[in-house]
C-alpha cells in the first residue's frame, strides 16, 4: 500500500503522457482513417488499392511490431543505405507509429458506416442534383457519423491500452513509469494493480463519455 | 421534353429494359403501369440516371443526358424525383430537407429558401410540421414533404417512382391529392404506379410495360376501356 501511494505521482505522470500520445494519435488516426475510408469506398483504382494495401497490411500485423519497425528499423534500413545513424525522437515515434495504427481501423469503422446508410439516401440527394461530394458531405456522412459514434469510442478505448506497448521503445508512458517504479523496488503487484486502475478510470471515462455523446446525437432518431 | 431512343439496360446478363422508344410532351402527365419486374421504375430511374443505361439515348429538354460531356447534375436539377420509400434526410428536419438543395446547389439564401419552403409546406398542407424531424411524420405526411423537397428545386420534370406503394391505405389519398393539384397546375410528370384509379382520372395518356417494352400506350380511355393487347388485358383484369 505505501508503494502504491508512493508511485501514483510517477504513474500519474505517465498518465498524462498516455492521454497526451492517445488524443494526438486519435486526431491523426481519424484524419487518415477518413480519407482511407472513402479511399476504400472510392471507384477509381488510384486512390482504392493503395488504402486497401494500408489497411489490410496495418490490420494484420501487430502493433508491437509495426512500432519496433518504425523505431528500429528505418534507422537501420538508413544506415544500410548512408551509412550514418539516426535516431528517432521516441515520443515522436510513438505518436506517428499510433496514428497509422489506428487510422487503419477507423478506416474500416467509417467505411463500414458509410455503406450502413442505406442507398436511398445517396439517389435522393443525387436526385436534387447535388454533386457526389456535396452529397457526402450533406447527407451521407453525418448520418454515418452518428452511427460509428460507439465503435470509434471502442477503438479509442483499445488504442489507449495498446500505448502501453511503447514502453518497449521508452516512452515513458504509464506501463513504462510503473515497469522503472517495480526496477528499483521489486514491488511488483501494487505498482502493477496502480497501472492497471488508472487505465480503468481512464476507459471507463471514455466509454461514459461516448454513451453521452451517443444520447446527444441521438435527438433527431426519437419521435418528438 | 422527354425523348427516349431504343433505351436498353442490362443488370448483368439480365436484359430489364428491351429498348424503349417514348416521346413525352411538356405538361403532358404518363403513367406507366405493369406487373413488377416489367421495367416501369428502372425506365424511371435511368430518366435521371440513377440508372445508367446499357445503350440508347435520352434527350431531356434537346440535351443527351447519356453524353458524358453534359453535366447530369445540372440537368437533374431540373428533374425532380419521388421515391417508393421517400428518401427523406433523417437528421434534418422538413424544413431543412427542403431548403438544402435549393441553397447548396441552386445557390439561394436561407431566407430564400425558407420562403420558398413555407409556400410549398403551405401547398402539401404541412406548414404546422416545419420543424420536425421525418421520424415523427406518418408515412403520406413524409412523402408529401419528399414532394416539397422536390419541387423547392422548381423542376420542369417531375418522376414519381411508385409514390405510395408503401403507404398505408388511408394515406394513400392525402398524396394522390397534391399530385392531382400538381397536375393540374401543367407540371409535366412521369408517374410509376398501381394506383388506377389515379392513372385512370389523371394521365394524359397510361403506358403499360410488360418484360421490359412498351407493350401497349394510349389514352387512358383507350388503355383501361379497350385494351387491344392480351397481356394488357390480362393485366388488368388481375387488378381491376
Amino acid at each position: 500500500m505505501e508503494h502504491l501511494i508512493k508511485v501514483m505521482p510517477q504513474l500519474l505522470k505517465g498518465a498524462v503522457l498516455t492521454i497526451k500520445i492517445t488524443s494526438l494519435s486519435v486526431f491523426f488516426g481519424m484524419l487518415i482513417g477518413l480519407i482511407m475510408g472513402l479511399g476504400k469506398l472510392s471507384k477509381r483504382p488510384y486512390f482504392k488499392i493503395p488504402a486497401m494495401i494500408y489497411i489490410d497490411s496495418i490490420r494484420g500485423t501487430p502493433l508491437f511490431v509495426q512500432i519496433l519497425l518504425f523505431y528500429y528499423g528505418i534507422p537501420n534500413l538508413y544506415f544500410q543505405f548512408s551509412g550514418k545513424t539516426f535516431t528517432i525522437d521516441p515520443m515522436m515515434a510513438a505518436v506517428v507509429v499510433c496514428s497509422i495504427n489506428s487510422g487503419a481501423y477507423v478506416a474500416e469503422i467509417f467505411r463500414a458506416g458509410i455503406q450502413s446508410i442505406e442507398r436511398g439516401q445517396m439517389e435522393a440527394a443525387r436526385s436534387l442534383g447535388m454533386t457526389h461530394n456535396q452529397a457526402m458531405r450533406y447527407i451521407i456522412l453525418p448520418q454515418a457519423f452518428k452511427r460509428i459514434v460507439p465503435p470509434l469510442g471502442n477503438e479509442f478505448i483499445v488504442l489507449l491500452k495498446d500505448t502501453s506497448l511503447l514502453s518497449v521503445i521508452g516512452v515513458v508512458e504509464l506501463t513504462q513509469s510503473g515497469k522503472l517504479y517495480v526496477a528499483a523496488t521489486y514491488a511488483a503487484f501494487p505498482v502493477y494493480i496502480g497501472v492497471a486502475l488508472v487505465y480503468l478510470v481512464m476507459t471507463l471515462t471514455i466509454s461514459r463519455f461516448v454513451a453521452w455523446t451517443e444520447r446527444r446525437l441521438g435527438v433527431s432518431d426519437r419521435r418528438e | 421534353m422527354i425523348v427516349v431512343n431504343n433505351l436498353v439496360k442490362n443488370f448483368g446478363k439480365l436484359q430489364v429494359l428491351k429498348g424503349i422508344t417514348e416521346r413525352i410532351k411538356p405538361q403532358e402527365v404518363v403513367c406507366v403501369i405493369g406487373p413488377s419486374g416489367s421495367g416501369k421504375s428502372t425506365f424511371l430511374r435511368c430518366l435521371n440516371l440513377l440508372e445508367t443505361p446499357t445503350s440508347g439515348e435520352i434527350m431531356i429538354d434537346g440535351k443527351n443526358i447519356t453524353d458524358p460531356n453534359n453535366d447530369i447534375n445540372k440537368i437533374r436539377q431540373d428533374v425532380g424525383m419521388v421515391f417508393q420509400r421517400f428518401n427523406l434526410f433523417p437528421h434534418m428536419t422538413a424544413l431543412q430537407n427542403i431548403t438544402l438543395a435549393p441553397m447548396k446547389v441552386r445557390g439561394l439564401s436561407q431566407k430564400e429558401a425558407e420562403e420558398r419552403a413555407y409556400n410549398l409546406l403551405a401547398k402539401v398542407g404541412l406548414t404546422d410540421k416545419a420543424n420536425v424531424y421525418p421520424d415523427a411524420l406518418s408515412g403520406g405526411q413524409q412523402q408529401r414533404i419528399a414532394i416539397a423537397r422536390a419541387l423547392a428545386m422548381h423542376p420542369k420534370i417531375m418522376l414519381f417512382d411508385e409514390p405510395t406503394s408503401a403507404l398505408d391505405p388511408e394515406m394513400v389519398g392525402e398524396v394522390l391529392a397534391v399530385m392531382k393539384d400538381l397536375a393540374r397546375e401543367g407540371m409535366t410528370m412521369v408517374v410509376v404506379t398501381h394506383e388506377m384509379g389515379f392513372a385512370r382520372e389523371v394521365s394524359d395518356r397510361v403506358l403499360f410495360m410488360d418484360e421490359g417494352i412498351i407493350v401497349e400506350q394510349g389514352s387512358p380511355e383507350e388503355i383501361f376501356n379497350n385494351a387491344k393487347n392480351e397481356r394488357t388485358k390480362a393485366f388488368l383484369s388481375k387488378i381491376l
